[in-house]
Protein backbone atom coordinates (compact mmCIF):
# COMPACT_ATOMS: atom_id res chain seq x y z
CA UNK A 1 0.00 0.00 0.00
CA UNK A 2 1.33 3.38 -1.04
CA UNK A 3 -0.52 5.95 1.01
CA UNK A 4 0.25 8.91 -1.25
CA UNK A 5 -1.13 7.06 -4.29
CA UNK A 6 -4.18 5.99 -2.31
CA UNK A 7 -4.83 9.56 -1.21
CA UNK A 8 -4.46 10.85 -4.76
CA UNK A 9 -6.80 8.20 -6.17
CA UNK A 10 -9.43 8.81 -3.52
CA UNK A 11 -9.21 12.56 -4.14
CA UNK A 12 -9.79 11.98 -7.86
CA UNK A 13 -12.65 9.66 -6.98
CA UNK A 14 -14.42 12.29 -4.89
CA UNK A 15 -13.87 14.96 -7.54
CA UNK A 16 -15.28 12.66 -10.25
CA UNK A 17 -18.29 11.73 -8.13
CA UNK A 18 -19.15 15.36 -7.42
CA UNK A 19 -18.65 16.32 -11.08
CA UNK A 20 -20.86 13.44 -12.28
CA UNK A 21 -23.69 14.72 -10.11
CA UNK A 22 -23.21 18.43 -10.73
CA UNK A 23 -22.68 18.54 -14.51
CA UNK A 24 -25.60 19.84 -16.56
CA UNK A 25 -24.83 17.91 -19.75
CA UNK A 26 -25.78 14.26 -19.33
CA UNK A 27 -23.20 13.04 -21.87
CA UNK A 28 -20.45 14.73 -19.85
CA UNK A 29 -21.90 13.09 -16.77
CA UNK A 30 -21.67 9.66 -18.39
CA UNK A 31 -18.05 10.17 -19.45
CA UNK A 32 -17.12 11.35 -15.96
CA UNK A 33 -18.87 8.29 -14.54
CA UNK A 34 -16.70 6.08 -16.76
CA UNK A 35 -13.61 7.85 -15.43
CA UNK A 36 -14.97 7.27 -11.93
CA UNK A 37 -15.22 3.55 -12.68
CA UNK A 38 -11.67 3.39 -13.99
CA UNK A 39 -10.29 5.13 -10.91
CA UNK A 40 -12.41 2.86 -8.75
CA UNK A 41 -10.84 -0.14 -10.52
CA UNK A 42 -7.40 1.26 -9.71
CA UNK A 43 -8.46 1.62 -6.09
CA UNK A 44 -9.63 -2.00 -6.03
CA UNK A 45 -6.26 -3.14 -7.39
CA UNK A 46 -4.55 -1.02 -4.78
CA UNK A 47 -6.63 -2.74 -2.10
CA UNK A 48 -5.50 -6.20 -3.38
CA UNK A 49 -8.83 -7.16 -4.90
CA UNK A 50 -7.97 -7.73 -8.59
CA UNK A 51 -11.10 -9.79 -9.18
CA UNK A 52 -13.41 -6.95 -8.24
CA UNK A 53 -11.20 -4.54 -10.17
CA UNK A 54 -11.63 -6.72 -13.25
CA UNK A 55 -15.40 -6.60 -12.91
CA UNK A 56 -15.37 -2.87 -12.29
CA UNK A 57 -13.24 -2.18 -15.35
CA UNK A 58 -15.24 -4.47 -17.64
CA UNK A 59 -18.74 -3.64 -16.48
CA UNK A 60 -18.45 -0.17 -14.93
CA UNK A 61 -16.24 1.45 -17.51
CA UNK A 62 -17.22 -0.63 -20.52
CA UNK A 63 -20.74 -1.92 -20.72
CA UNK A 64 -22.52 0.50 -18.37
CA UNK A 65 -21.13 3.51 -20.19
CA UNK A 66 -22.33 2.18 -23.47
CA UNK A 67 -25.78 1.29 -22.14
CA UNK A 68 -26.10 4.79 -20.65
CA UNK A 69 -25.17 6.38 -23.98
CA UNK A 70 -27.61 4.15 -25.86
CA UNK A 71 -30.30 5.23 -23.40
CA UNK A 72 -29.30 8.87 -23.71
CA UNK A 73 -29.84 8.76 -27.48
CA UNK A 74 -33.53 8.08 -26.79
CA UNK A 75 -33.97 10.96 -24.33
CA UNK A 76 -32.96 14.62 -24.18
CA UNK A 77 -29.38 15.45 -23.41
CA UNK A 78 -29.75 18.61 -21.37
CA UNK A 79 -32.24 19.34 -18.65
CA UNK A 80 -34.50 22.30 -19.24
CA UNK A 81 -33.63 25.37 -17.23
CA UNK B 1 -34.49 9.29 -35.34
CA UNK B 2 -31.51 9.56 -37.57
CA UNK B 3 -31.26 7.19 -40.45
CA UNK B 4 -28.39 4.78 -40.68
CA UNK B 5 -26.87 4.69 -44.10
CA UNK B 6 -26.02 1.44 -45.75
CA UNK B 7 -22.44 2.55 -46.26
CA UNK B 8 -19.96 2.17 -43.43
CA UNK B 9 -19.61 5.64 -42.02
CA UNK B 10 -16.63 5.23 -39.72
CA UNK B 11 -13.15 5.99 -40.98
CA UNK B 12 -10.94 3.30 -42.40
CA UNK B 13 -8.52 3.56 -39.46
CA UNK B 14 -11.22 2.64 -36.95
CA UNK B 15 -12.57 -0.13 -39.15
CA UNK B 16 -9.17 -1.71 -39.77
CA UNK B 17 -8.07 -1.43 -36.15
CA UNK B 18 -11.23 -3.00 -34.79
CA UNK B 19 -11.08 -5.71 -37.44
CA UNK B 20 -7.63 -6.54 -36.08
CA UNK B 21 -8.52 -6.08 -32.41
CA UNK B 22 -11.80 -7.99 -32.14
CA UNK B 23 -10.26 -11.51 -32.42
CA UNK B 24 -7.72 -10.64 -29.75
CA UNK B 25 -10.43 -9.26 -27.47
CA UNK B 26 -12.35 -12.51 -27.88
CA UNK B 27 -9.22 -14.56 -27.27
CA UNK B 28 -8.59 -12.59 -24.09
CA UNK B 29 -12.17 -13.20 -23.00
CA UNK B 30 -11.73 -16.93 -23.51
CA UNK B 31 -8.48 -16.81 -21.55
CA UNK B 32 -10.18 -14.99 -18.70
CA UNK B 33 -12.97 -17.57 -18.59
CA UNK B 34 -10.76 -20.65 -18.79
CA UNK B 35 -7.97 -19.38 -16.57
CA UNK B 36 -10.41 -17.82 -14.13
CA UNK B 37 -10.07 -20.27 -11.28
CA UNK B 38 -6.34 -19.74 -10.89
CA UNK B 39 -6.03 -16.02 -11.59
CA UNK B 40 -8.23 -12.92 -11.40
CA UNK B 41 -11.23 -13.20 -13.65
CA UNK B 42 -13.87 -15.80 -14.16
CA UNK B 43 -17.03 -16.54 -16.04
CA UNK B 44 -18.72 -13.20 -15.52
CA UNK B 45 -15.77 -11.01 -16.49
CA UNK B 46 -14.86 -13.14 -19.49
CA UNK B 47 -18.46 -13.15 -20.64
CA UNK B 48 -18.61 -9.37 -20.42
CA UNK B 49 -15.42 -9.10 -22.48
CA UNK B 50 -16.80 -11.48 -25.12
CA UNK B 51 -20.04 -9.50 -25.27
CA UNK B 52 -18.13 -6.22 -25.54
CA UNK B 53 -16.32 -7.48 -28.64
CA UNK B 54 -19.66 -7.98 -30.42
CA UNK B 55 -20.82 -4.55 -29.21
CA UNK B 56 -17.64 -3.05 -30.67
CA UNK B 57 -18.41 -4.80 -33.96
CA UNK B 58 -21.90 -3.30 -33.95
CA UNK B 59 -20.63 0.21 -33.15
CA UNK B 60 -17.88 0.29 -35.74
CA UNK B 61 -19.68 -1.48 -38.56
CA UNK B 62 -23.43 -1.74 -38.50
CA UNK B 63 -26.02 -3.30 -36.29
CA UNK B 64 -27.01 -5.44 -39.28
CA UNK B 65 -23.47 -6.76 -39.51
CA UNK B 66 -23.50 -7.73 -35.84
CA UNK B 67 -26.91 -9.32 -36.22
CA UNK B 68 -25.63 -11.27 -39.21
CA UNK B 69 -22.67 -12.58 -37.21
CA UNK B 70 -24.71 -13.13 -34.04
CA UNK B 71 -28.41 -13.60 -34.87
CA UNK B 72 -31.15 -13.33 -32.26
CA UNK B 73 -31.87 -17.05 -32.36
CA UNK B 74 -28.23 -17.92 -31.70
CA UNK B 75 -28.11 -15.51 -28.77
CA UNK B 76 -31.25 -16.97 -27.24
CA UNK B 77 -29.84 -20.47 -27.71
CA UNK B 78 -26.54 -19.43 -26.09
CA UNK B 79 -28.41 -17.97 -23.13
CA UNK B 80 -30.34 -21.19 -22.57
CA UNK B 81 -27.33 -23.47 -23.16
CA UNK B 82 -25.20 -21.59 -20.63
CA UNK B 83 -27.92 -21.81 -18.01
CA UNK B 84 -28.37 -25.51 -18.82
CA UNK B 85 -24.64 -26.20 -18.36
CA UNK B 86 -24.62 -24.42 -15.01
CA UNK B 87 -27.76 -25.98 -13.60
CA UNK B 88 -27.03 -29.33 -15.22
CA UNK B 89 -23.78 -29.68 -13.32
CA UNK B 90 -25.58 -28.68 -10.15
CA UNK B 91 -28.26 -31.28 -10.80
CA UNK B 92 -25.66 -33.95 -11.58
CA UNK B 93 -24.11 -33.29 -8.18
CA UNK B 94 -27.56 -33.50 -6.67
CA UNK B 95 -28.21 -36.82 -8.43
CA UNK B 96 -24.92 -38.32 -7.28
CA UNK B 97 -25.73 -37.77 -3.65
CA UNK B 98 -24.24 -34.42 -2.75
CA UNK B 99 -25.66 -30.97 -2.25
CA UNK B 100 -26.32 -28.61 -5.16
CA UNK B 101 -22.94 -27.76 -6.75
CA UNK B 102 -21.06 -30.00 -4.31
CA UNK B 103 -18.54 -31.10 -6.91
CA UNK B 104 -16.61 -33.78 -5.07
CA UNK B 105 -19.50 -36.26 -5.01
CA UNK B 106 -19.42 -36.81 -8.78
CA UNK B 107 -18.66 -40.49 -9.55
CA UNK B 108 -15.61 -39.94 -11.74
CA UNK B 109 -12.37 -41.97 -11.56
CA UNK B 110 -10.33 -38.90 -10.60
CA UNK B 111 -8.99 -37.36 -7.38
CA UNK B 112 -11.40 -35.06 -5.61
CA UNK B 113 -9.60 -31.83 -6.35
CA UNK B 114 -9.43 -32.64 -10.07
CA UNK B 115 -13.18 -33.32 -10.20
CA UNK B 116 -13.71 -30.02 -8.42
CA UNK B 117 -11.46 -28.11 -10.84
CA UNK B 118 -13.11 -29.73 -13.87
CA UNK B 119 -16.62 -28.93 -12.61
CA UNK B 120 -15.66 -25.35 -11.79
CA UNK B 121 -14.29 -24.98 -15.32
CA UNK B 122 -17.58 -26.13 -16.85
CA UNK B 123 -19.61 -23.93 -14.52
CA UNK B 124 -17.47 -20.94 -15.48
CA UNK B 125 -17.96 -21.72 -19.17
CA UNK B 126 -21.72 -21.83 -18.60
CA UNK B 127 -21.70 -18.51 -16.76
CA UNK B 128 -19.54 -16.96 -19.48
CA UNK B 129 -21.83 -18.05 -22.31
CA UNK B 130 -24.93 -16.77 -20.51
CA UNK B 131 -23.39 -13.41 -19.58
CA UNK B 132 -22.12 -12.87 -23.12
CA UNK B 133 -25.55 -13.59 -24.58
CA UNK B 134 -27.35 -11.35 -22.10
CA UNK B 135 -24.97 -8.43 -22.66
CA UNK B 136 -25.43 -8.65 -26.44
CA UNK B 137 -29.19 -9.03 -26.00
CA UNK B 138 -29.38 -5.90 -23.82
CA UNK B 139 -27.47 -4.03 -26.49
CA UNK B 140 -29.76 -5.27 -29.28
CA UNK B 141 -32.87 -4.34 -27.35
CA UNK B 142 -31.59 -0.83 -26.60
CA UNK B 143 -30.26 0.00 -30.06
CA UNK B 144 -32.09 -2.25 -32.50
CA UNK B 145 -35.50 -0.72 -31.99
CA UNK B 146 -34.26 2.73 -32.94
CA UNK B 147 -32.70 1.48 -36.16
CA UNK B 148 -35.87 -0.32 -37.18
CA UNK B 149 -38.01 2.82 -37.07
Amino acid sequence: MIYQLDLLLLLFLVVCAIMAVRLKDLLDSIIVLAVYSLIMALVWVEMNAPDVAFTEAAVGAGVTTFLFIATLVKTVRREKE
Amino acid sequence: MKKTTKKQTESIVIRTMSRIMIPFIQLFGLYVIIHGEASPGGGFQGGVILGTSIILLAIVFDLREAERRMPWKVITAFMCVGLLIYSGIGLLDLLSGGAYLEYTKLPLPLPAHEISALSILFVEIGIGITVMAVIILLFYYLVGDQNAS
